[in-house]
C-alpha cells in the first residue's frame, strides 16, 4: 500500500462513474485535437509562398477570373522579372472524394518561377515539351501509385469539354518535391493551353498572375504600378505577396477558426461542470472517511493533494487517450481526401495546448472538492455520519 | 510523575448554539497514567466522547490545558496536532470507519503511510497487528467481506499499527452483540496486558466497562464516582 495505491483505489472505486467521466473528458479532447488540427492547416498560411514574388488577383474576389490578355500588360512592367499565371481547375481523380489540387499554368515561365520544386531538368524539358504533360507532386504521386509516363484522366468539377466530357487525360511528365514546404507536394500542374482550347466556358481566363520581380525592394511600387494598369477595366487587380495573399486567403478562413473555439469551449464548459460535479459528489460521500483520515493523522495539506491528484489523474486519463485518438483518427483521415487532408495533424503547440487545458481541466474540477475536504471539520463530520 | 501519560488541567469545553452559550463542562481535573485501561461512563450529552477527542487532539478544549507526557498539546497548530495524533494516538470508533476499497491488510497500513517506513516494513507491521487482533487469515479481505466483529479487530488493528502510547475507543463494541463484543474487549483488555498499551474507552455499556481496570462516571461535565474494577 502507498500514497499512490490510495489514490488510485479512490478513484476507481465506482468504475463505472469513473469511466463515464474519463469518457466524457476523452471525447472533448478527441474533438479538440481534430478540430484543431483542421484549423491549424486550414487557418495558418503556409510556410512555402514566397514573400518577394507578387501575386495578380481579381480586385473582387481571387476566385473571379482575369482576363489572360493582362499577362501580357503585367510583363511590360519595368520591375516585372518572370511573369507567369495559373488558374483552378477544381479536380478530382475518379471519385469526387479523390480531390486533387490541381492548375492549369503556362509550363515554361511556371517551372522557372518555381524554383523550390526538386524537379530534373529532364522533367522539366519533358513537361513543357508534351502539352498533354502533368508535374504531380511527391505524396499524390504515391498516394494513387502514379509514375511518369502513366496517362491520367482527371475530372473536373466545374468544367467540362466542349464534347460534354468532364475528363481530362493528363500524361505524368515529372514527380516533384517541394524543398521549401513540408507539404507543399499535394498538388499538380498542367498546361493551361491544352485545357483552354477544350473547356465549354470559360475560355482566355484565368485565375492569378504570379510575377518574379528583378528588385524585389520595389515590389510595393510594383504592385501598385500593376494595379494602376487596370483601374476602371473590366476586371480591377488587387497585387500582393505571394505571403500576403496566402495570409489573406486564410483570414477568409478565419470563421473556422471561430467555430472550433466555440463547439471547443462549449464542450470544455460542459466537460468541465460533468466532472467537477463528479469530484464534488465524490468527495461528498467521502466526507466520514476523509475525517477518519485526519483522526489518524493526515494533514489537511495531504488530503488536498490526494483529491487534487485524482482530479489531475482523471484530465489526464481522459485527455491522453482523447488526443491519441484523435493522432490515430487524422492518420486515417491522411489517407483519404486525395492528400488534401494529410497535412492536418497534431502539431506540436495543438500537444503542448492540450496538456495545458488538461491541466487547466484537472485544476479546476479539482480545487473546489479538495479545497472542500481539506476544511473539513472531524467532529462535525463525525456528527453527520 | 513519570508514569503520568495525560493529564487535563481545569479544562472546559463549551459552544454557542444560536445565541446561547452551552458548556458540556467546566474546570475538569483528570490524570491518565502509563499502562491504565480506563472507561468512561455517563449518559448520553454528559460529554464522553468530547473528554476523548480532547485527549487525542481531535478537538481543544475552550479554557484549561490538555498536557501528553507533560507537553501541552492543546495549543498545538492543525498541522502539529495532526503529527501528535499519527504518532501517539490510535482510535477506534464504534463504526469501525474501515476505507471499503481497501482490504484489512491495506487499511491497517493506512496510518503507516505517514512514517518514513518502506513498503516491506508497512506491509510487516501491519500483518503483526493483524496478527495480534486474530486476523492474519483475513489479511487479503475487504471490511464488506467480513464480520462485524472482524472489522473492529481491523480497527483495532489499525490502532496500533503505529505503536502509540494512548489508544481511544468510542463504543468500541455499541455496534456488536454481546459475544462479539466481548471478543473485541478481550483483545483490548490483552493489548492494554500484554503490550502495556494505555487505554481509555468510552462506553454506555457496564459489562465492556468490567474489561477495564478502572470507570468514571461523567454526568454532566462532571466526575460522580470512580470506581476500581480490579
Amino acid at each position: 500500500m502507498t500514497s499512490w495505491g490510495l489514490i488510485v483505489k479512490n478513484l476507481f472505486r465506482r468504475k463505472l462513474r469513473t469511466f463515464l467521466t474519463v469518457f466524457a473528458i476523452f471525447i472533448a479532447f478527441l474533438i479538440f485535437g481534430v478540430l484543431s488540427a483542421f484549423q491549424k492547416t486550414l487557418t495558418e498560411p503556409p510556410q512555402g509562398p514566397s514573400a518577394t514574388r507578387l501575386v495578380v488577383t481579381n480586385k473582387v474576389n481571387f476566385t473571379q477570373p482575369l482576363p489572360i490578355s493582362y499577362v501580357e500588360r503585367v510583363k511590360a512592367v519595368k520591375n516585372a522579372g518572370i511573369v507567369s499565371h495559373m488558374s483552378w481547375f477544381g479536380g478530382y481523380y475518379q471519385e469526387p472524394r479523390n480531390f486533387v489540387v490541381s492548375f492549369g499554368v503556362d509550363p515554361e515561365t511556371y517551372v522557372a518561377i518555381y524554383s523550390e520544386l526538386a524537379l530534373s531538368d529532364a522533367e522539366k524539358q519533358a513537361f513543357i515539351k508534351d502539352r498533354t504533360g502533368m508535374l504531380v507532386g511527391k505524396k499524390l504521386a504515391d498516394m494513387y501509385g502514379w509514375k511518369v509516363g502513366d496517362t491520367v484522366p482527371l475530372k473536373s468539377s466545374i468544367f467540362r469539354q466542349k464534347d460534354g466530357s468532364d475528363a481530362w487525360d493528363f500524361k505524368v511528365s515529372g514527380i516533384f518535391t517541394n524543398t521549401e514546404e513540408e507539404n507543399g507536394d499535394q498538388y499538380v500542374v498542367f498546361h493551361y493551353d491544352y485545357f483552354n482550347e477544350s473547356r465549354s466556358f470559360g475560355r482566355d481566363a484565368i485565375g492569378q498572375i504570379v510575377v518574379q520581380t528583378r528588385d524585389p525592394a520595389q515590389n510595393d511600387a510594383t504592385a501598385r504600378e500593376i494595379d494602376e494598369m487596370f483601374v476602371n477595366s473590366g476586371a480591377e487587380t488587387e497585387t500582393r505577396t505571394e505571403a500576403a495573399f496566402a495570409a489573406s486567403f486564410a483570414a477568409q478562413l478565419g470563421d473556422i477558426g471561430f467555430i472550433v473555439t466555440a463547439v471547443v469551449g462549449a464542450a470544455f464548459v460542459t466537460i468541465l461542470l460533468i466532472a467537477g460535479n463528479t469530484m464534488m459528489l465524490t468527495v461528498r460521500e467521502r466526507t466520514g472517511e476523509i475525517a477518519v483520515l485526519k483522526t489518524i493523522g493526515f494533514t489537511a495539506r495531504r488530503i488536498f493533494a490526494m483529491i487534487l491528484t485524482e482530479s489531475f489523474i482523471l484530465a489526464l486519463l481522459g485527455g491522453l487517450l482523447g488526443v491519441g485518438f484523435a493522432y490515430v483518427a487524422l492518420g486515417l483521415l491522411g489517407g483519404m481526401g486525395g492528400g488534401f487532408l494529410g497535412a492536418v495533424k497534431l502539431t506540436p503547440s495543438i500537444l503542448i495546448t492540450a496538456f495545458i487545458l488538461m491541466a487547466l481541466l484537472g485544476f479546476l474540477t479539482g480545487f473546489l472538492p479538495a479545497w472542500r475536504a481539506m476544511r473539513t471539520d472531524i467532529i462535525t463530520a463525525f456528527a453527520r455520519k | 510523575m513519570s508514569d503520568e501519560l495525560v493529564k487535563v488541567a481545569r479544562a472546559g469545553k463549551a459552544y454557542t448554539r444560536g445565541k446561547q452559550k452551552v458548556s458540556i463542562f467546566e474546570g475538569l481535573d483528570m490524570r491518565i497514567e502509563k499502562g491504565a485501561f480506563l472507561a468512561i461512563m455517563g449518559p448520553s450529552g454528559s460529554g464522553k466522547t468530547t473528554l476523548l477527542n480532547m485527549l487525542g487532539g481531535v478537538d481543544r478544549p475552550t479554557s484549561g490545558e490538555i498536557l501528553f507526557q507533560g507537553k501541552r498539546v492543546d495549543n498545538l497548530s492543525e498541522s502539529a496536532l495532526a503529527a501528535f495524533r499519527a504518532g501517539h494516538v490510535g482510535f477506534i470508533f464504534q463504526f469501525y470507519n474501515l476505507m471499503p476499497m481497501l482490504t484489512a491488510q491495506q487499511n491497517v497500513e493506512l496510518p503507516l503511510l505517514l512514517t518514513r517506513l518502506s513498503k516491506k516494513q508497512r506491509r510487516d507491521r501491519a500483518a503483526a497487528a493483524l496478527e495480534i487482533v486474530g486476523l492474519s487469515d483475513r489479511a487479503k479481505h475487504k471490511p464488506a467481506e467480513l464480520s462485524g466483529g472482524q472489522q473492529q479487530r481491523v480497527a483495532i488493528a489499525r490502532a496500533i499499527v503505529s505503536d502509540p502510547e494512548l489508544i481511544l475507543a468510542d463504543e468500541p463494541t455499541g455496534d456488536l452483540d454481546r459475544e462479539t463484543a466481548n471478543e473485541v474487549l478481550t483483545v483490548l483488555q490483552e493489548l492494554n496486558r500484554l503490550h502495556g498499551k494505555t487505554i481509555v474507552m468510552v462506553t454506555h455499556d457496564a459489562e465492556a466497562a468490567r474489561y477495564a481496570k478502572k470507570t468514571l462516571h461523567l454526568d454532566k461535565g462532571v466526575f460522580v464516582e470512580k470506581g476500581l474494577n480490579s
